[in-house]
């Protein structure tokens, strides 16, 4: 049963990632990002406990454990609490107005599909339809950080792309070897906090965590 | 053989913990030179073995050390150390002036250890995962430091430190996934097929489609730390706002570090590729960095930020040599990656107490050094005559290797790096000629500066330009044979 309808539910979910991803890059309050983001870890976890299941790679049980605990509660708690603590503005502020930014999106998922297509022909794994999907998100995150003014987007911004990667070695490999998946998870949680304590850094310097007050530094 | 690899790793990892603990105390700085001594005798013992031996993996296969990272491993541990005695009275100075407060100097000294530790562990590790890992963290452990005086302006620099690098070394993450990727269709799932070794023994049969779009990620990802234009926008910032150790220990430590985790997949993909696909793109980018970074040379007021720019350039003419490739330019590269990082490290070091006795870093308002401080200003006047590649300096030697190279093999890039190192020439030179000369404008500093850090760096590249012992240059020569 699992076996025959596990690739088309992977398929499935990844197709629901795509859809997360232009909803974080269209959605306009902070809140509902956060929201967004937890989503997507989410749906990450699933769709790893699947690929596990199908496969029988059972590593992958524990990268999805990994995923819950730290991209479905840790870190959205944590900037849950950062924003209340910040007590910053609901709205977030683009660089570049939405519908435009949609636009850049799908050039960019275009793009994502055509650089994916040599690879996943040469890749043994069920998953491998998926590979476009995974990069497309991770570029899809990468111009949300471009487009947005505010730190704390950006900072999701961040901490999507690396869902995106995430997704994207289940898919090619059916993940990267535990250790390194550790180190990464380590990586992501120390770059959170240390984000955290920034972002107080900043605000207590310019009553604001809006990055464009950090545009001084520029070449004369 | 795994005693000094131990050592090495762990030394700064307790090193960081203890000062940690250790906080604001008097002696942290003494600690924090104790275990930078421990480090470096570490790698000197790991030096002699790999001497002895020949190239060796510690702790299962996990650790590896050959020629090419030993060097680069005592190179670290050295700067690491002479950086450790420079910051101490250096960061008493910042204190006393109230620029740091308690909690600023414990985060400080806990964060100078862990960095190194990061660095070490990139050289050290056999598993390309892992040094990814360790490349992430070495942007975490400097991106506080960076912001450590919580001026506007430092908090820009680190946020674009952290933004820029957290973006581009996610590239390399994906880079390092193909790999992987490329590599479990021989070697079968699991750690052996992220071992660097491993990879290297079947580099022949990995995928040369995947490999070359790996190439480029890994190109982006880990050329954003070396510093490589366009990707370059993070560096003269978080150089001219952080504390001047830090300044030296990313332009003289870090971007080496980042350039040698390109070079080990240069290799595999050379192996991968029959058509010199890694080396153009190596070329150009390094080209473009040289030229570029010399442009902008000019226009700087800030002494630390021009210097920041001497680095992007130094880097873009290391990554240019090894783009070219084959022994003599790859010797070249090595010996130059050497000589830029022990005296950028010593005139950072120099620029540093100028700036604090001078009470500013705009190059305008920095006046008669020599006069005011003999020591400081020749330590700087000499320096920049070194790193401007004069002879008899380590740097003339390997520049001049670089160009004789470039003009017998890529002879339409010649004119383009003689154009640049001209100009970068003339742009440095004449704005610390009036640095150093004239009537001083400086004020006397609370603690004695330290300047033999300044003056063995100098020494050294001094020594290499004069004579490369021949172990050295046998060392330099194995090396050169690893990158092809």
């Amino acid at each position: 049963m699992l076996q025959h309808y596990g690739p088309q539910l992977i398929n499935l979910l990844a197709a629901v990632l795509l859809l997360l991803a232009f909803a974080m890059l269209s959605q306009r309050r902070i809140l509902s990002l956060i929201n967004l983001f937890a989503a997507q870890g989410a749906v990450l976890c699933v769709a790893t406990v699947l690929v596990a299941s199908v496969t029988g790679q059972s590593h992958l049980y524990w990268s999805a454990g990994v995923t819950l605990l730290l991209k479905v509660l840790l870190l959205p708690w944590i900037l849950h609490r950062l924003i209340r603590r910040l007590n910053v503005k609901w709205d977030v502020e683009t660089l570049l107005n939405i519908p435009t930014t949609m636009l850049v999106g799908i050039v960019l998922v275009i793009l994502a599909f055509n650089l994916a297509a040599p690879i996943s022909q040469l890749a043994g794994t069920v998953t491998r339809s998926t590979l476009g999907i995974a990069m497309a998100s991770v570029l899809l995150s990468f111009l949300m950080m471009i487009t947005r003014s505010k730190a704390v987007p950006q900072v999701v911004g961040f901490l999507s792309m690396e869902n995106g990667l995430f997704f994207a070695a289940t898919a090619a490999v059916y993940g990267m070897p535990m250790v390194v998946e550790l180190g990464i998870a380590l990586d992501v949680l120390v770059a959170s906090l240390i984000l955290g304590v920034f972002l107080f850094q900043i605000r207590e310097r310019f009553d604001s965590v809006d990055t464009r007050h950090l545009e001084k530094l520029k070449e004369h | 053989m795994t005693a000094a690899m131990l050592l090495l790793l762990l030394s700064p990892l307790v090193g960081g913990a203890v000062l940690a603990l250790v906080g604001h105390r008097r002696y942290a700085a003494e600690v924090n030179v104790t275990f930078c001594l421990l480090t470096f005798g570490a790698s000197a013992g790991l030096v002699a073995r790999v001497i002895a031996q020949g190239p060796v993996t510690a702790l299962g296969e996990e650790f590896f050390v050959d020629s090419l990272n030993v060097f680069l491993v005592a190179l670290t541990a050295f700067v690491a150390m002479t950086t450790s005695l420079f910051s101490r009275p250096y960061m008493r100075i910042e204190r006393s002036h109230g620029r740091v407060s308690d909690a600023g100097m414990r985060l400080y000294h806990s964060m100078y250890q862990l960095f190194t530790f990061t660095m070490l562990l990139v050289l050290t590790t056999n598993n390309l995962g892992v040094m990814w890992v360790a490349m992430e963290a070495a942007t975490l452990t400097t991106v506080l430091l960076v912001a450590l005086y919580r001026t506007h302006a430092s908090l820009e620099a680190a946020w674009k430190y952290f933004i820029l690098c957290g973006v581009g070394i996610a590239q390399a993450l994906f880079g390092t996934i193909l790999v992987y990727f490329a590599a479990e269709r021989i070697l079968g799932a699991g750690i052996g097929s992220l071992l660097w070794t491993h990879l290297d023994a079947v580099k022949g049969e990995l995928e040369p489609t995947v490999m070359s779009i790996a190439f480029v990620f890994l190109l982006v990802g880990y050329g954003t730390k070396v510093g490589l234009v366009p990707l370059h926008n993070w560096l003269p910032d978080a150089h001219a706002e952080g504390p001047t150790p830090i300044s030296a220990v990313l332009s003289g430590l870090l971007l080496n570090v980042a350039l040698y985790a390109l070079i080990r997949f240069k290799v595999l993909t050379d192996g991968a590729l029959e058509r010199p696909f890694a080396s153009a793109l190596l070329m150009g980018f390094g080209l473009l960095s040289v030229a570029v970074a010399a442009f902008f040379l000019s226009r700087q007021r800030d002494i630390k930020r021009m210097f920041a720019y001497s680095s992007i350039e130094h880097m873009g003419l290391i990554t240019f040599a090894f783009g070219m490739g084959g022994p003599v330019a790859s010797f070249a590269g090595l010996l130059h990656m050497t000589v830029h990082s022990l005296t950028k490290s010593a005139i950072f070091f120099a620029v540093g107490h100028a700036a604090q006795k001078s009470g500013t870093q705009l190059m305008e308002n920095i006046r008669g050094l020599v006069k005011a401080s003999p020591t400081i200003g020749w330590g700087l006047m000499l320096g920049t005559a070194a790193i401007l590649g004069m002879p008899p300096f380590g740097v003339f030697a390997s520049e001049f290797l670089i160009l004789t190279t470039a003009i017998a093999q890529q002879p339409w890039a010649a004119p383009i790096l003689l154009v640049s190192l001209g100009v970068s020439f003339a742009a440095i030179f004449g704005k610390v000629q009036s640095m150093v000369f004239g009537e001083p404008t400086t004020a006397r500093l609370p603690h004695r500066p330290a300047l033999m850090p300044v003056f063995t760096h100098l020494a050294l590249v001094l020594l290499l330009g004069l004579y490369i012992p021949p172990y050295l240059a046998d060392w330099y020569r194995r090396a050169a044979q690893l990158i092809g």
